[in-house]
């Protein structure tokens, strides 16, 4: 078979893919006897229609583009972290404990901490698979799926017996004060009214470009890649795969981990029971579109910030959609650009082929 | 060249030719741009053994794979028994009576020998009447064949002799009237080949066919009654066996290959660059392959390593370039003792002045879906920029002047290597390896699928790289190209280092039989450089020419 | 006396019911696995199952129906992850992903747009559940002790799917080791060429197996939401789809070990309702979480190899190509 130009490769096949399953969660919504089209506008307009939808759209965005990243980062070196959710959830803890401990500091100084503590316990939360696989054997799959189980547990005790202060009757942390919180955009731009968007949004941007640096502009990068594609060619390389494994697997944990900064730090302020909802596996699907480069990445977390806030205006305007719509375009989305990626590659090879003979390099 | 077709008379019935069991016609075979059968004529008379031998990828596995229905033929014909049959799945073979018994085997490791016999032949939808039936049947098959296994026996706690046997019995107790059997003495001790020999005898005694596919002309000469010789794809010559000898198949098999003159003035050895002493090394699932080897190479010479692939060639280099742990012994890399621990040690030994050429540049020596310029740095990442950050404008000056300098084509350092043709592939590898002035070089199977334009300019290559005063390490299972290339040649067998020989005296059956370990002195180890090279070979003739490719993959 | 009697018959009994969904789960990754095929989208197909059932039985007021719904929506997510990686040789894992969102986001979706209720199933009663049976003698045989009640409270009195459930295991034992279609299917697992060579489609082996996969886990879906509860609410199966997976990993993919841990797993799930706020001695009072991370815990432990070794069947995740 002759390989696709890279043009097709690494756009339009990707693209085909993403239309497929936008396609397919049209006909759902149109199974059920609603329009997808009108939803589709006013989606639009929720995301985009007016100031705090935008910030709202904003807000879910970045932490799309963490938990994307996390499982983009674990890809490129051939680990498939599954756990962002959970990494997320623990990397709470983390942000919790140093705002509660400075309590009142101005934020200037607790968001680095919040960023640092976070994300160490969140990169903890990633190592232990990490090491498992690199040390034991087992896979980090599994053991991330086990370690999200886990982590609900644990933060379920942590928050309702320890963290829970007395006369409190819901399961929350202590609040932070507003000084120490990250700030919201809102206070400096009068658009984001009532939406929750904050510094973390700029983390995230940051976090796009540093990702983006790291695996194609640095050493470090290169061995990830060369894990991820050849382990053997890694090793004959002289990279050692325990070591990039259990590393690779903390440093996706510490950006999964920044999911909490951007709620825990920047919006509720405290520690609430199940704060990620979800975040941390919308990262799966936001990888898989993405294909993995922050490019991708960036613009795949801006779709599912749209259609996660739209998705709230839906719900308003049309009975009929739930959000839940949503979860459907995501796993459609991971199905047709991850389980079945290749599907349309022979069709679409000998589309190409016919129509323009071979001009690729052979 | 002469291919076996049949006579008109040889098929018709009642003539005094013995009746053909098989019957292949015009047998053709692609895969991808690969020719593995071309136009194969090939005639098998009932109760006979017959031989089919041939080089490493000449299609003898191919064709027989084709009989047994694996893959089919792109065209011609098959007859079983005189009939055309089409034969599209291996269950097609087995009601034509055709069993195979593959070079690896096709068990299932956690069943029971029962179980796996049975496996695809039961009577019934439960499995109670036919594994008593099976049980009943083994027992007269071991009786009759010698063939005993414990049919409760675990495959995973058999020995390879015994797991073949239970592939014997599969076949046998489908009815098999024809065995086809891929390599079968590869895995065996030579006690289990003895025994094999022996059921092999019985079974053509009871009025078996057997088609036995090998590379050993010992086994031929010892068991067959015809042989066909293969090379290259094609059908070369089948001979009555007793009317050959060992000397005209080798030659048939390897054909008068035009030997690539490699210009080279002699050797002016210096200083020792390399130094292994008593080096023991295991492989992945913790087996001795390399037991107690020392030698070295020195500056401004090419010591080549001759042997049959699997005898623990891979874990020398590997254990060489810093890719696996050494189980005992030392390697000296420039007098510094090379520490190997970790799995980063490759790192250490290119540190060290090591360069790699690995045998198998697609599984190790490229990352192929990289591009070209991302290869060229493979392995000295660490030395483009100076902090984190990589320099990638200095990566891609390398990458072009490698181009320029190999000769690589296409000359686009943005192409997927995947996409590249296996020369160019491996001229990436050696550009990458010897422009980086090592002390040492080690190289695997250096022309391995590349096309003859490409070995003259690699084998210059390495010769210039000798005359530049490195020292080098040559592995190849191709004996021509040691032969050309090394100043000195040293022979390895079941992980040892079993003889040294000077290429410019050294006669190639005598390489042959050392590399067999059929030599006198194989089981007494000497070290390098005890064994004169004139030594002549004894016992019966016995040429291995080219090994079977572990890997099992088609070198092109 | 007595009274710690009842106390361990109804947590007994409370195991039993918490245990089936995960037997059936349990099994159906058994003969998925077993041929290879890993299947992270158990919980997705419990769901999808659970949803389906509820829904036809609240349509038709057959709990009958509902069952064969649900195992029709099983067979449909089944046949997905089959498409995914028996045909295009994608990867399993993204698969099975990629379906447990599919079944949160469609059921939740889809009952909010035929029900109206916010995800939930209307109430189902009568007929439109499978309610317990009484087994003969039961209430004549309540007053003898010991023995008569454990046979009235443990083993009379449960629904049909429950019994159908513990039937499976030593059917499913039988099936695999005792039957042609085991003896293949545990081949294909673990050396799918072996099957090849002997004539057999690989494919259609693979096939097979994903249907009773999706058979058992539809099953186990309709008994969570037309059988244990009265309807179906959003996210019903709550990681139990992931549990069985853990439990088919502990019990190292054979049908007997299964049974008793997925009964283990039941266990737990039932005992943390009794102790929660009970102090008990020497170690005091035991969070809830920790008895509901438990499974977790030992499955991470037993796969980092610290208590024996569980090895999956050697083929599965990889899709089988002919070789060259």
């Amino acid at each position: 078979m002759t390989p696709l130009p890279r043009w097709a490769d690494v756009v339009l096949l990707p693209l085909l893919n993403v239309v497929l399953a936008f396609l397919v969660g049209g006909l759902i919504v149109l199974a059920v006897g609603q329009n997808p089209l009108q939803a589709v506008g006013i989606m639009l307009y929720g995301a985009f229609g007016y100031g705090s939808g935008f910030g709202y759209t904003l807000y879910y965005t970045t932490d799309f583009i963490f938990a994307g990243l996390a499982v983009s980062l674990a890809y490129h070196a051939g680990l498939f972290n599954i756990g962002p959710e959970g990494q997320a959830y623990v990397g709470g803890l983390g942000v919790i404990l140093i705002g509660l401990a400075l309590n009142g500091t101005h934020w200037a100084i607790v968001f680095p901490l919040m960023i640092i503590c976070g994300g160490a316990f969140g990169a903890l939360w990633a190592f232990v698979p990490g090491y498992l696989q690199a040390k034991r054997g087992s896979h980090v799959v599994i053991t991330t799926i086990l370690f999200n189980f886990i982590a609900t547990s644990m933060m379920g005790f942590l928050i309702s017996r320890v963290l829970k202060p007395a006369g409190v009757n819901s399961d929350e942390s202590a609040p932070l004060e507003a000084i120490t919180r990250v700030p919201q955009l809102r206070t400096f731009i009068e658009l984001f009214k009532n939406s929750p968007v904050n510094l973390t949004f700029f983390l995230a941007i940051i976090a796009l470009v540093f990702i983006y640096w790291l695996i194609w502009r640095t050493k470090f990068g290169y061995a990830v890649r060369a894990l991820g594609q050849n382990p053997v060619a890694a090793n004959y390389a002289g990279i050692s795969n325990q070591k990039m494994i259990m590393i690779v697997m903390a440093m996706s944990g510490v950006l999964a981990a920044m999911v909490a900064v951007n709620n825990v730090g920047g919006v509720q302020g405290r520690l609430i029971l199940n704060f990620v909802n979800g975040a941390g596996f919308v990262g799966i699907a936001v990888a898989f579109m993405g294909r993995g480069h922050p490019v991708g990445v960036g613009l795949s977390a801006l779709l599912f910030g749209i259609l996660y806030q739209g998705g709230q205006e839906l719900a308003f305007q049309m009975p009929g959609i739930t959000r839940e719509m949503i979860v459907t375009i995501q796993a459609l989305v991971i199905l047709f650009t991850g389980a079945m990626g290749d599907m349309l590659r022979a069709p679409l090879a000998r589309l190409l082929t016919r129509s323009e003979p071979a001009t690729g390099a052979k | 060249m002469t291919s076996l077709h049949p006579t008109n008379a040889q098929r018709s019935e009642g003539t005094a030719a013995a009746p053909l069991a098989i019957e292949l016609v015009g047998i053709n075979k692609h895969f991808g741009p690969v020719h593995a059968n071309r136009d194969i004529h090939l005639a098998i008379k009932r109760g006979t053994v017959h031989g089919i031998v041939g080089e490493n990828g000449a299609g003898k596995s191919t064709l027989m794979s084709i009989l047994y229905g694996f893959y089919t033929a792109d065209s011609g014909e098959i007859r079983v028994n005189g009939t055309p049959a089409t034969i599209t799945d291996s269950r097609h073979a087995l009601a034509l009576g055709i069993g195979m018994v593959h070079q690896h085997f096709m068990l299932v490791d956690n069943f029971s020998v029962l179980e796996n016999v049975v496996l695809g032949a039961e009577d019934s939808a439960f499995l109670a009447p036919t594994l008593n039936k099976a049980r009943t049947q083994l027992k007269a098959l071991a009786r009759d064949y010698g063939l005993e296994v414990d049919p409760d026996a675990i495959i995973e706690n058999l020995s390879v002799g015994q797991q073949q046997r239970v592939e014997i019995l599969k076949a046998l107790y489908r009815g098999a009237e024809t065995l086809i059997l891929d390599e079968p003495t590869g895995v065996l001790t030579p006690d289990e080949a003895d025994h094999l020999f022996r059921i092999l005898g019985k079974l053509r005694e009871e009025g078996k066919t057997i088609i036995l596919i090998t590379h050993k002309l010992r086994e031929i000469m010892a068991i067959t009654d015809e042989v066909s010789v293969m090379r290259q794809g094609a059908m070369v010559k089948t001979l009555t066996t007793s009317e050959t000898s060992p000397g005209e198949l080798a030659e048939l098999m390897v054909g008068r290959r035009v030997l690539l003159r490699v210009e080279k003035g002699p050797a002016s050895p210096g200083k020792v660059l390399l130094d292994v002493q008593d080096l023991v090394v295991t492989d992945d699932f913790k087996v001795p392959r390399v037991k107690g080897v020392s030698f070295q190479v020195r500056a401004g010479e090419i010591v080549g390593i001759a042997g049959v692939a699997g005898n623990g060639q891979s874990e020398l280099l590997e254990s060489i370039a810093g890719m696996r742990d050494q189980l005992l012994g030392t390697i000296r890399l420039n007098g510094e003792v090379l520490s190997l621990e970790g799995d980063d040690g490759a790192a250490r030994a290119r540190t060290a002045g090591l360069a790699h050429v690995p045998e198998d540049r697609l599984r190790m020596g490229l990352v192929t879906t990289f591009s070209e310029w991302e290869n060229s740095i493979l392995g000295y990442q660490h030395s483009y920029g100076d902090g984190p950050g990589l320099d990638i404008a200095k990566a891609r000056q390398t990458a072009e002047e490698y181009i320029k300098k190999f000769d690589i084509r296409p000359p686009n350092i943005d192409l997927k290597t995947a996409n590249f043709s296996g020369g160019n592939q491996q001229k990436i590898v050696l550009a990458r390896e010897m422009e980086r002035n090592p002390d040492v070089l080690i190289v695997g199977q250096p022309t391995r699928g590349v096309d003859i334009g490409a070995i003259e300019f690699i084998h210059n290559q390495i010769i210039k790289m000798r005359d530049a005063g490195k020292a080098i390490l040559l592995v190849s299972v191709e004996l021509d190209e040691i032969r050309s290339l090394a100043d000195r040649i040293l022979v390895i067998f079941d992980g040892k280092i079993v003889g040294e020989a000077d290429p410019a005296t050294a006669d190639e059956t005598e390489l042959g039989l050392l590399m067999t370990g059929s030599h006198a002195s194989s089981d007494k180890t000497p070290g390098p450089g005890t064994l004169p090279a004139h030594e002549t070979p004894v016992q019966q003739t016995l040429v291995k020419m080219s090994p079977q490719d572990l890997s099992g993959k088609d070198p092109n | 006396m007595e009274s710690y009697l009842v106390d361990i018959t109804l947590i007994l009994d409370s195991t039993v019911r918490l245990a089936v969904p995960l037997i059936l789960a349990c099994l159906a990754g058994l003969y998925s696995e077993r041929a290879g095929i890993v299947d992270i989208g158990l919980e997705g197909k419990l769901l999808a199952g659970a949803f389906a059932a509820a829904a036809m039985s609240a349509v038709t007021g057959s709990a009958w129906l509902g069952l064969l719904a649900g195992i029709g929506a099983a067979l449909i997510f089944s046949g997905i992850h089959g498409l995914a990686s028996i045909n295009f040789k994608g990867n399993q894992t993204i698969s099975g992903v990629a379906l447990n969102f599919l079944a949160a986001g469609l059921t939740t979706f889809l009952g909010q747009s035929w029900f109206k209720r916010g995800g939930y199933t209307p109430q189902l009663s009568g007929d439109q559940r499978f309610n317990p049976i009484t087994l003969p003698f039961a209430n004549e045989l309540r007053e003898v002790p010991v023995i008569g009640q454990i046979y009235y409270e443990l083993i009379s009195g449960h629904n049909i799917i429950t019994y159908v459930a513990f039937i499976a295991v030593p059917v499913t034992a039988w099936v695999l080791f005792r039957t042609r279609f085991g003896l293949r299917l545990r081949a294909v697992g673990e050396n799918p060429k072996a099957i090849d060579t002997a004539g057999i489609s690989v494919t259609r082996l693979r096939y097979q197996a994903l249907i009773i996969t999706a058979v058992l886990v539809g099953i186990g879906g309709a008994y969570l939401s037309i059988a244990q509860s009265a309807g179906f609410n959003n996210n019903m199966s709550a990681g139990r789809g992931y549990i069985a997976l853990a439990a088919l990993i502990f019990a190292k993919w054979r049908p007997g070990p299964a049974l008793l841990v997925c009964l283990m797993f039941g266990f737990l799930d039932a005992v943390q309702f009794r102790i929660q706020g009970q102090v008990f001695p020497i170690i005091g009072e035991v969070p809830v979480q920790a008895i509901q991370a438990l499974p977790y815990i030992l499955t991470v432990i037993l796969l980092a190899g610290f208590i024996g070794r569980a090895v999956a069947p050697k083929a599965s995740g990889i899709p089988y190509t002919k070789e060259r």
